[in-house]
């Protein structure tokens, strides 16, 4: 058996309780297989062509395009595969492995609700038993996405340890697979977590970085100057960036929050402003305190409200390959309002956080210079956030 | 001598079995805790294992979450717990255990963290997020200070259980059972076999550890290990230090 390296140079790795290392090593064993039996790749790609929608367009967006007066603007629309996220796409991944491993029960944690949708609705196709961990916080924040959960069959379980949301949902996820690691299997919603967990999501995810590739050549016939996608743990922006790893003339950026701004502790830009610590398992980059205490985050997009980031990315900024640049609460949320009026389309907060850094560099490009923005979830679970602001509530 | 091999070794000269006794720093606060530690130490208790506030405890159930979260919301940091042990030193020269989550140790600096943990006063780390893939991180520092770092086995670990012990030192904390830290009623572990299977691989004192709640259970319990370790069941009495010396007196005299 050929054995999958568990660092991205000195990130990643497996910091966590002896008590899981076994079933890490099944999973490991189990996943380095299923990428070799064309059987498991050909039930993939069948759900996610079937099931899922894919491919999903690479769409040309030329009102916004003429709007920024400068590089063409296309968006990959992650937006529209089956309940309007990428996350979908690994979901399908995982669940189908953890089927292959006879596992009975699929547990997941969710901030924003939509790895948790998600899941639940992968788990209620195949009938598995399902259990979502949210954070207290988090479940008043996006209460339609609980309900979702609850219709497609999953239990949802408040977590009301440390701050209440995505990180801590993490926390009591694991704590729960380590109490039931006979029979669970945890899905991981982000390329975080202990490895082998950001190897596998980035391998469920990179489909979408693969159908860029090919999107663009046949339409443009070169590659982009430019690939911009949001990163809370960062799974939709290694999905896009890894095809395109070795084209070193492409621009990878990934776009963090910087919420009420990167000079006050309301934020969550774990490479701007984090340092290396250990987090979920994992040693990437952080925010923390002196003493190595997690610090709280705060995004308005709950999907990018996480003290860390995966590993992966971690390595790509250490060596270069891709920047880290940061968005505010404001400048998403004004171009949520541009993509709506201009296109058409309803942005997810977190992408409209990519789509805030290219309204930022579109303009400086030249005409004939491509970017591409991941458009990784459609904006319907925000639209009450956004209202509350507009209305000056929040 | 380390302090812990020498427990270890009167014990079994007198053919009895170490009493290890968890106590959150700073839980309830930290004078409470030199104190504590002065009180479990008279009642019984031959290894006492100071746990270091984080605040994401992977390994830790609700009771032990809640003590570490109440000492950080009191402001504690890391020196103080090192001003703790010292001041614990001052008047015992009982075994004394860090249990520490390895992003408190990396964060500090790994060999500034062994260096002044050893200047304090400790005898060895339990670092529960720390297994054997990644040990190395902090093994050698360990062992090149004289100290001791004390693997963790799981009723999951089997093959990988002779490797953990390798290159161990102090004793062997077995975890009962999977899942977190907790009282429980009783054990789903079939611990006579889970305890031969370690006896295997090493002639390291054995301690369980996880979800022990009564002298009832470290009864049932005495006959497979060398020790055991208690811990909820004393942060649930914490507020009440004479309760917590009755307990402790109980525990060990459950291992007589």
């Amino acid at each position: 058996m050929e054995k999958i390296s568990s660092r991205f140079g000195n990130f990643g790795g497996q910091y966590v309780p002896e008590t899981v290392m076994n079933a890490l090593c099944e999973l490991e064993t189990s996943l380095s297989d299923a990428l070799k039996d064309e059987a498991f790749l050909k039930e993939y790609k069948y759900y996610l062509k079937e099931y899922v929608g894919r491919p999903t367009p690479l769409y040309f967006a030329e009102n916004l395009t003429k709007e920024l007066k400068g590089a063409k603007v296309y968006l990959k629309r992650e937006d529209l595969n089956h309940t309007g996220a990428h996350k979908i796409n690994n979901v399908i991944g995982q669940v189908l492995l953890a089927r292959r491993m006879g596992k009975k029960r699929i547990i997941a944690e969710t901030g924003a609700g939509q790895h948790g949708v998600a899941t639940a609705t992968v788990a209620a196709m195949f009938g598995m038993e399902c259990e979502i961990f949210m954070g207290e916080e988090d479940i008043k924040r996006q209460a339609l996405n609980v309900v979702r959960m609850e219709l497609l069959g999953a239990k949802v379980t408040p977590v009301c340890q440390g701050t209440s949301t995505l990180k801590d949902a993490v926390n009591e996820a694991i704590r729960d697979w380590v109490a039931r690691v006979c029979d669970t299997f945890y899905v991981i919603g982000s390329v975080v977590g202990p490895h082998p967990y950001p190897f596998m999501v980035r391998e469920f995810q990179k489909i979408i970085g693969e159908e860029t590739r090919r999107q663009i050549l046949e339409k443009e016939n070169k590659l982009p100057d430019c690939i911009i996608a949001c990163v809370g743990g960062g799974s939709n922006a290694m999905g896009i960036f890894h095809a395109f790893y070795e084209d070193k003339s492409v621009k990878l950026v990934g776009v963090e929050a910087s919420g009420l701004g990167l000079d006050t502790k309301m934020h969550a830009a774990s490479m701007a402003k984090g340092s290396v610590g250990i987090l979920h398992g994992m040693k990437t980059m952080i925010l923390q305190d002196d003493d190595g205490q997690i610090m709280p985050v705060y995004s308005i997009s709950a999907g990018l409200d996480y003290p860390g980031i995966g590993p992966e990315h971690a390595y790509y900024k250490e060596t270069g390959r891709a920047e880290y640049a940061s968005v505010t609460d404001k400048e998403a949320i004004d171009a949520f309002l541009l993509l709506s009026r201009v296109e058409g389309i309803i942005p997810a907060l977190e992408s409209a956080h990519a789509v805030a850094y290219a309204v930022k560099l579109a303009p400086r490009l030249s005409k004939d210079s491509i970017v591409i923005v991941n458009l990784s979830g459609r904006g319907d679970k925000d639209v009450e956030t956004v209202s509350n602001i507009l209305e000056g509530r929040i | 001598m380390n302090r812990i091999d020498r427990v270890f070794m009167d014990l079994r000269n007198k053919g009895q079995k170490a009493l290890i006794a968890y106590i959150t720093a700073g839980y309830p606060d930290i004078d409470a805790t030199v104190e504590l530690v002065h009180t479990i130490s008279d009642a019984g208790a031959d290894i006492v294992e100071i746990g270091i506030p984080y605040s994401d405890p992977l390994a830790d159930g609700p009771v032990l979450q809640r003590a570490a979260s109440k000492a950080l919301e009191k402001g504690l940091k890391v020196c103080d717990v090192f001003d703790a042990v010292r001041r614990i030193r001052e008047r015992s020269d009982i075994a004394l255990v860090f249990l520490v989550y390895f992003n408190t140790v990396f964060r500090y600096g790994v060999e500034s963290f062994i260096k002044d943990s050893k200047d304090a006063g400790i005898d060895g780390f339990i670092i529960p997020d720390l297994p054997l893939e990644e040990r190395s991180e902090a093994n050698g520092v360990i062992k090149r200070y004289g100290l001791h770092h004390i693997p963790l086995v799981a009723p999951t670990s089997h093959e990988r259980i002779k490797e953990i012990v390798k290159e161990a030192g102090g004793f062997v904390y077995c975890v009962s059972t999977t899942g977190v830290t907790g009282e429980r009623d009783k054990l789903d572990t079939d611990m006579a076999a889970y305890m031969e299977e370690v006896k295997r691989f090493t002639d390291l004192p054995r301690a369980i550890g996880f979800g022990i709640s009564s002298p009832e259970m470290v009864m049932s319990l005495k006959h497979h290990c060398e020790g055991v370790i208690v811990g909820s069941a004393i942060a649930r009495l914490i507020d009440d230090p004479s309760s917590v010396k009755d307990f402790v007196k109980s525990i060990k005299k459950a291992l007589e």
